[in-house]
């Protein structure tokens, strides 16, 4: 097949490496970014393939190194994951619900050479209530950890996931995220791929909860900067607010690279959704993945476009917006992603906003994501 | 924020590291999910601090090292305050 787009004396490295260990997770959050067939991927790479992955990435100039999921801790093998690429030089991150995190594995990955965890809050509106007044086991489980992931010197990062059942709360959570002494705090609205794309109708935000996040966000950041605070406070908003679309991943397979649990690699970690194929570790080296496989350069530069894009004067910074949404909402992965407003698909993602105005289903009439429910929505 | 002085000793931040990266032909400053990639003025700082020098010793090595920069000693205080208000490092 045709590259379609740069070569690769133009293309420059992988920068970030998102290695998915696995897709087992003791959790359902009804907006995890996991494919929905996730449970038709089954396969694992070995701790020996892991390493090899690591020493390709890092020789191809990969410094930062997500170890994500799924829930990452359920691999045995984590802490010699962690030792083999600190040695390598990578900058490790585990990126963890905290579910199954003791204060002696903090420590086993300290001294593997951990530089950072971050710990995900899957609170929903009820359960932040009952986070905070400390009545349920699973949130006292994450305030304990944060607090021995702060203990161990490590820094930390917190992630809350927001949506319109819990972003009215947001001046709770950021208080709880300054008194356990974050670093960073992530207040991510869901991007709607995978089970929130599912789910969208029931977790979308109205514009005025946004506002009002914003808002709060804002005072929030200048007490903070009154106080000297170091804490960072990192609002994401959904695309579906903006009239033009993100510049997703920097640009299609321009620095970033997600391997899956099966080995499969991917330009972001939503992109297994997209009809491309994509080539998997255990067939190719990563230097023929990244610079000459098809998958990723399918979108790179300019070519694949269509109108409005193709001509449009802001393509070099947004690049046509995400694939991924593009492909969702229109059908067509070549479209222009529809949050741009010159999209001749723009009024879906007007029907959406439209949409979070009215009653929506509750927390409990989401689809939860598990792999009975996976296994219904995509046979085989 | 008040003004870094000769006095004050800087020390990077827990959880940020500086590294050469050969790939990219520069030192990096690598911390939780990031990465700036630094000029050659800002690494040769960054590479004395720390913990033990203070800004002022920084200042007499880069000096001895770059005999022939005029306002050097501007320039150091000024980078170790923009660090110091980016948060990537500490000043003691």
């Amino acid at each position: 097949m045709l590259n379609t787009g740069s070569t690769s004396a133009e293309q420059g490295p992988p920068l970030w490496l998102l290695a998915e260990l696995t897709y087992r997770c003791p959790l359902q959050c009804p907006y995890c970014s996991n494919p929905l067939e996730f449970a038709n991927h089954k396969g694992e790479l070995s701790t020996a393939q892991w390493v090899d992955v690591f020493t390709q990435a890092r020789a191809l100039g990969a410094a930062q190194l997500g170890f994500s999921g799924g829930e990452p801790l359920v691999r045995e093998d984590l802490a010699e994951l962690i030792g083999a690429a600190r040695e390598l030089g990578f900058y490790t991150n585990l990126i963890t619900s905290g579910m199954g995190l003791t204060e002696a594995k903090i420590e086993a990955f300290r001294e593997a050479g951990l530089d950072h965890i971050q710990i995900s809050f899957q609170a929903s509106d009820a359960e932040i209530n009952n986070m905070l007044a400390g009545s349920r086991k699973a949130f006292e489980q994450k305030l304990a950890m944060a607090r021995a992931v702060k203990a161990a010197g490590y820094p930390m990062v917190l992630n809350f996931v927001t949506h319109r059942h819990n972003i009215d709360q947001i001046d709770r959570i950021i208080e709880l995220c300054v008194a356990l002494e974050a670093d960073f705090v992530e207040l991510a609205t869901c991007q709607y791929y995978g089970w929130a794309h599912l789910n969208r109708a029931g977790l979308l935000p109205t514009k005025a909860q946004l506002d009002h996040a914003e808002q709060v966000t804002n005072q929030w950041r200048e007490k903070l900067a009154e106080q000297g605070n170091p804490c960072k406070l990192i609002l994401v908003t959904p695309d579906y607010y903006e009239e033009r679309p993100k510049g997703c991943m920097n640009g299609w397979g321009n620095i970033f690279l997600t391997i899956t649990p099966d080995g499969t690699a991917l330009p972001c970690h939503s992109a297994r959704q997209l009809p491309v194929s994509f080539p998997s570790v255990t067939e190719h080296s990563l230097s023929h993945i990244w610079y000459d496989s098809f998958g990723f350069n399918r979108f790179r530069g300019y070519d694949w476009m269509s109108e409005p894009c193709r001509s449009c004067d802001e393509k070099e910074k947004d690049f046509g917006g995400c694939r991924c949404q593009a492909y969702l909402l229109t059908g067509d992965a070549t479209q222009a992603d529809p949050v741009c407003s010159k999209s001749p698909h723009h009024h879906k993602i007007l029907q959406a906003r439209a949409e979070a105005e009215q009653p929506q289903p509750g927390i409990e009439e989401l689809t939860f994501r598990n792999e009975r429910t996976s296994r219904i929505i995509c046979k085989v | 924020m008040s003004p870094v002085v000769r006095d004050n000793t800087p020390v990077l931040r827990p959880g940020f590291r500086l590294q050469w990266e050969p790939v990219q032909n520069s030192h990096v400053l690598l911390y939780p999910e990031g990465m700036v990639k630094l000029n050659e003025s800002a690494a040769e700082v960054l590479l004395l601090v720390d913990g033990k020098r203070p800004v002022a010793d920084i200042i007499n090595t880069l000096t001895d090292k770059f005999p022939n920069v005029p306002g050097l000693d501007e320039d150091v205080l000024a980078f170790i305050e923009v660090a110091h208000a980016q948060h990537w490092l500490h000043i003691r």
